[in-house]
């Protein structure tokens, strides 16, 4: 029913298939962010200047902004596009990564902090005999 | 709720016919309108390149994991030339810039300046390749195989499927440029430029985190 409403609308528009598109200028300020945005995370670990502790984060936040500058120029994504479907795929999607990175990374080191320590190569006999001791 | 909308707007009967019968509301359409040829393509595509970001995600999980399980092998600090990775990033912010200008002189018609910038762009490609793949010999030859430690395993695994997407979309891009060529601009091929217009860039978006997440992060740490 919500597509009654989308037809009127598209209707009196008169919006035709249209996708949206670039201009030169976008592409050029999209080029020139990108490239800064890269040049400067390079240079800090090449250099290394910076403590690890400021590199580290200042790089991931570089990546990010450089994402939103190529979603925003390069794919030219707003909220308009297919009457907002790729945003709400987008934001699903950024939801499902974020689960998945996260998850992967806190289970995994909590499963590797609680391991038993195994300093010295264990034959299979010992290992099952520890399984079962343990 | 949004039916008694429209059917108050009243100004389109032809509209508020095809969803009425009478004062009745119909919730199945009598019959699915027209829509024009391709229309859901850039949607459905889109949705596509979402699902692909999710086998990245997972990729990307799998080396955030094992990123220091060297096994006793060669770390990032080791193994990792950062000029040459630099080289990289730059033949693929090139090739995406290329890709734009490609996409602009489509949209003016003009099939020779498409066909020009989408070559260039498929040499940017071929060039962020080859210097991939001179990088991965050297590593092999080093001893760093896929083989050494999950750490390399993971980075091979992330980084080799990006490099296999940015080889399907070069040859993608060369049956395009031979799709234009013999048929010139036609609606079809300019859906089908879009498309791969958005791949593309998708994939420099992939890189910016392989960058950033295996090379930078692993030379930082």
């Amino acid at each position: 029913m919500s597509d009654t409403a989308t037809n009127h609308h598209g209707a009196g528009e008169d919006h035709l298939d249209h996708p949206p598109h670039g201009s030169f200028k976008g592409y050029m300020i999209g080029f020139v962010l990108s490239v800064i945005l890269t040049a400067i995370p390079f240079a800090l670990v090449m250099t290394g200047v910076l403590d690890k502790s400021v590199t580290v984060p200042l790089i991931l936040l570089m990546a990010l902004v450089q994402i939103v500058v190529h979603m925003v120029y390069f794919l030219h994504m707003n909220m308009s596009v297919e009457d907002g479907w790729s945003m709400l795929a987008l934001i699903f999607t950024v939801v499902f990564v974020i689960i998945t990175l996260a998850g992967s990374m806190w289970v995994l080191y909590n499963m590797n902090a609680n391991m038993m320590p195994m300093s010295m190569p264990v034959s299979p006999a010992t290992q099952a005999a520890t399984a079962v001791g343990g | 709720m949004m039916a008694t909308q429209s059917h108050s707007h009243g100004s389109d009967t032809m509209n508020t016919q095809a969803y009425f019968d009478g004062d009745r509301p119909l919730f199945h359409l009598p019959k699915e309108p027209h829509h024009p040829d391709g229309h859901s393509t850039m949607l459905g595509f889109w949705i596509y390149l979402m699902s692909d970001c999710l086998l990245f995600a997972g990729l990307f999980a799998t080396f955030a994991v094992l990123e220091h399980s060297y096994a006793g092998g060669p770390g990032p600090k080791e193994l990792f030339e950062l000029p040459l990775v630099a080289l990289n990033t730059a033949m693929l912010l090139f090739s995406s810039i290329t890709y734009g200008f490609s996409m602009l002189v489509m949209e003016r018609g003009k099939k020779n300046a498409t066909l020009m910038w989408l070559g260039i762009t498929g040499l940017f490609g071929l060039a962020f390749l080859s210097i991939e793949m001179h990088e991965f010999a050297g590593l092999i030859a080093e001893g760093a195989t896929p083989q050494s430690s999950a750490f390399l395993s993971a980075f091979f695994t992330l980084v080799g499927t990006h490099g296999l997407h940015v080889t399907l979309g070069t040859i993608w891009l060369v049956t395009l440029m031979v799709q234009v060529a013999q048929k010139g601009l036609i609606p079809a091929n300019r859906r089908r430029l879009m498309c791969l217009s958005m791949f593309w860039h998708f994939l420099d978006i992939v890189w910016i985190g392989v960058f950033t997440f295996v090379y930078l992060m692993g030379v930082a740490q």
